[in-house]
């Protein structure tokens, strides 16, 4: 393609695009946290701005571009939601964050007409304080390997030839061309690529089973039914580079002879279905999908569907019930779905950001692949980072890193409930979602792998990771999750559907101060019955929660029980507020507050709270002005 | 418009409902296309279409119904004007969103079981995870998202919303297309 020397892709050196020295670039960051933060409204003052100063904006990508012309652009999410709008300019390699409408002037000012950086705009790491000017400075981006990532936030997600030109579809053009599906199987299999929606199977020898199969139908699903809450890389990998994600579904079918694939996104990815239906509709009409792919004769079908809401429908024989048109219930495993899937017909599905990782094995070989990563996990994983941490957002890191790395230093430190850094405030990880467990300071220098974290019984799931700080109570965290997988089971297993709710019961009887050594038993028995009576992932993963926390924070379990006490006082039916009796000074102000009356007290005398009466809402803490009321 | 005979206006309902179904070919197979597109047009799965829907595409009522009530989305009553979602993921649930839920509920009178408001100006739901957890806890109203949302915060958004549907000035037809869809 003669185009390709008006722009170089060149990732890993920071900047992702740079394009001719004298086209500068700006780019709005065009995911679901930045467009909810008023991104659009930042765009449409860009282009105005622009014009305005005289300058000519671009919109579309054009391989002539003259000295004048800025060319403006949307990207997809670039992870670092938290700090949206984003706003890079290239090739400068400047970061702007917190982008509001009224910033853009100056920054068309003072950036684009004369290359100055507008300083406040820049993103200061709450560590050093020091101004962070471009992604090469900023701990949050240095630190991290973007492979996956790396496109996301530079290409235009709608606009399939910048894609193209940054080598997209060339891998997907090598496998119909020059490569038998024997070799693309091969070349996946001695990637060691596995899995990256949560079991870490290999996804070579998922394909392998898959192509031997005689048949003359086969399908390839893409699963984008991200549902752990807490996770969003898939949603971002969607609406970032979706052709990304066809290239590699491209890629995954004619390794196994299939010609049908389906993108199954989840119902409250709005954004993200649009990016794909639009990135589809794109490259049917480049002839990339559709009758003769690549002059080869051999036909591509791709077809978006919308989930409609069940976290079950993750699940690979689930998701085929779906698919199908019935309740999305999963059965039993085998057979398994390379074998016989949807309308029977043997099926590979693969994760979003497994399909992500595909097109770059093939075209820089499995051995740059592995190079990176650990060997029983090579290559790089993204973990969502939220909860009480300073940087959060999506982090993409090779396997094997620390999670020390990502909560300190990516992250930037462990934060109280006000977002202010809290030096000693660490207490747990949240890793995998419900299916996952939780990793304490002890697990700060564990490298992530699959197994390191199998062995410690946590899984790398799809990858959320919330980092809880000391004001957290793990029983209610532990409640959390199983109240969710108890709302979402599907109903089919005994142990899954029962066992959920009476887990549940238990950790409500310890929360509410109705525990005793006996549920603290039950908990565990039952925790292990549903691992083992339950047919899906869903209930096999189900107890993790509960389980991880009662072997890492068991003490705080057994205060529950035993003392009856919180120490985080999240617990409000073990709270007994008091009434400090030197404290007090009978202002009246508590009796005022109270909603049922529990207070009482002669006016300029210690007051008291009637525990009978009382229902722990406390209002009367927060009307003491001199902190007497204790206890809540 | 308003004046509309019923029995034209029943017709006009299912018309669409055909439409829909014949977008999609009649295939069972397409069962949940088919009612995300009929929510998508009534807000929610009225009763008779469903059993039309299960008539049309030669299946038991108890298959369209058993899929209608498996998926979180699909609702078998209808939705307030205004339909407000708080995302109670984990990253929402640690960074706080239940007391935004609760101000909520007291603003609107409503409550876990009681979601929406009596004026069906109000729906409130909880989700389990928008996806986006960098700007935690997050509100989605009418599909327009608001991040590191406080109760107080919600609360005023509600108010806003309650003072722009006070105002006279809302033209007739938009109210009416809205009532339309409440058949």
């Amino acid at each position: 393609m003669s185009n390709t020397e008006v722009l170089t892709f060149a990732p890993g050196n920071g900047n992702g695009i740079s394009t001719h020295a004298q086209v500068r670039r700006v780019i709005l960051c065009a995911g679901t946290g930045c467009m909810a933060n008023g991104a659009m409204k930042v765009y449409e003052q860009f282009k105005s701005e622009i014009a305005s100063a005289g300058l000519r904006v671009i919109l579309e990508l054009r391989a002539e571009a003259a000295g004048d012309e800025i060319r403006l652009s949307k990207s997809g999410c670039q992870g670092f939601c938290q700090m949206g709008p984003l706003v890079s300019v290239v090739p400068d390699g400047i970061l702007y964050t917190k982008v509001r409408a009224e910033d853009v002037a100056e920054i068309v000012r003072e950036t684009l007409t004369s290359g100055q950086v507008v300083e406040r705009l820049l993103y200061k790491d709450p560590a050093t304080r020091q101004s962070c000017r471009g992604l090469e400075d900023n701990p949050f981006y240095a630190r991290q390997d973007r492979l996956v990532l790396s496109e996301c936030g530079f290409l235009d997600p709608e606009d399939i030839h910048e894609y193209i030109l940054h080598g997209g579809y060339r891998a997907a053009k090598k496998a119909f061309v020059e490569m038998t599906p024997e070799e693309i199987c091969k070349t996946i299999l001695d990637s060691g690529l596995r899995g990256r929606g949560g079991g870490g199977f290999p996804t070579g020898r998922k394909w392998e089973a898959a192509r031997i199969q005689n048949s003359t139908k086969k399908y390839v699903i893409c699963n984008g039914d991200e549902g752990d809450p807490g996770a969003f890389m898939n949603r971002s990998v969607m609406e970032g580079n979706p052709h990304s994600v066809i290239e590699g579904l491209m890629i995954a079918a004619r390794a196994i002879g299939a010609n049908e694939t389906l993108v199954y996104v989840r119902a409250e990815y709005p954004l993200a279905v649009e990016r794909m239906r639009h990135a589809v509709a794109a490259a049917e009409q480049e002839g990339i999908l559709g009758k003769n792919v690549f002059g080869t004769g051999l036909s591509m079908k791709c077809e978006v569907m919308e989930g409609a809401g069940a976290f079950v429908c993750g699940e690979e024989t689930a998701m085929i019930a779906s698919i199908e048109g019935q309740r999305g219930m999963p059965r039993p495993k085998p057979p398994f779905p390379a074998q016989s899937g949807l309308w029977g017909k043997p099926t590979i599905i693969n994760n979003v950001e497994t399909l992500a990782h595909v097109s770059r094995i093939l075209n820089v070989g499995p051995d740059v692949f592995k190079s990176i990563g650990t060997p029983d996990s090579p290559g790089t994983k993204t973990f969502a980072l939220t909860g009480h941490v300073s940087n959060t957002g999506l982090v993409e890191v090779p396997f094997g890193t620390t999670l020390r790395e990502i909560v300190y230093n990516i992250g930037g430190g462990v934060t109280d409930d006000a977002g202010k850094i809290w030096k000693t405030g660490f207490k747990a990880v949240q890793i995998g979602g419900p299916s996952g467990g939780c990793l304490t300071e002890d697990h700060l220098d564990l490298p992530l792998a699959y197994e390191s974290l199998r062995s410690v019984g946590a899984m790398v799931g799809s990858g959320g990771l919330v980092a809880m700080n000391q004001g957290t109570c793990m029983v209610s965290i532990a409640r959390f999750f199983m109240e969710f997988t108890q709302r979402e089971s599907c109903g089919k297993c005994v142990l899954c559907r029962e066992g959920t709710r009476q887990l549940l019961a238990l950790l409500d009887d310890v929360i509410e101060g109705r525990a005793d050594q006996n549920t603290l038993d039950l908990l565990e028995k039952l925790g292990h019955a549903v691992q083992v009576g339950s047919l899906c992932g869903l209930g096999k993963t189900a107890p993790n929660p509960v389980l991880s926390t009662m072997r890492y924070f068991r003490e705080e379990y057994e205060e529950h029980v035993f003392e009856k006490r919180c120490r985080t006082g999240r617990c409000k039916a073990l709270l007994s507020p008091e009434i400090n009796q030197v404290k007090c000074k009978g202002c009246g102000v508590c009796i005022k507050a109270c909603p049922t009356g529990a207070i009482s007290g002669e006016k300029k005398q210690p007051h008291s709270i009637n525990p009978e009466l009382c229902i722990k809402c406390g209002a009367c803490a927060t009307a003491c002005k001199i902190h007497a009321v204790e206890g809540i | 418009m308003a004046s509309m005979p019923i029995a034209v206006d029943r017709a006009e309902k299912f018309e669409k409902v055909v439409s829909i179904l014949d977008r999609h070919s009649r295939r069972p197979s397409g069962l949940i296309p088919i009612l995300q597109a009929i929510q998508h047009e009534y807000q929610y799965l009225p009763e008779e279409v469903l059993t039309y829907v299960a008539t049309s595409l030669d299946v038991p009522p108890a298959r369209v119904f058993g899929v209608a009530t498996f998926y979180a989305h699909f609702a078998l009553e209808p939705k307030g004007k205004h339909v407000i979602r708080i995302c109670d993921g984990t990253a929402c649930h640690v960074k706080q969103s239940i007391p935004v839920l609760n101000a909520l509920h007291q603003k609107l009178g409503t409550s876990e079981k009681n979601k929406t408001t009596a004026d069906m100006l109000f729906t409130i739901e909880t989700v389990a995870c928008l996806g986006a957890c960098g700007l935690a806890p997050v509100v989605v109203i009418d599909e327009q998202v608001y991040g590191q949302i406080t109760p107080e915060r919600a609360v005023a958004l509600v108010d806003e919303i309650k003072a722009q549907e006070a105002m006279p000035t809302a033209s007739a037809a938009e109210q009416l297309s809205a009532e339309e869809r409440h058949v």
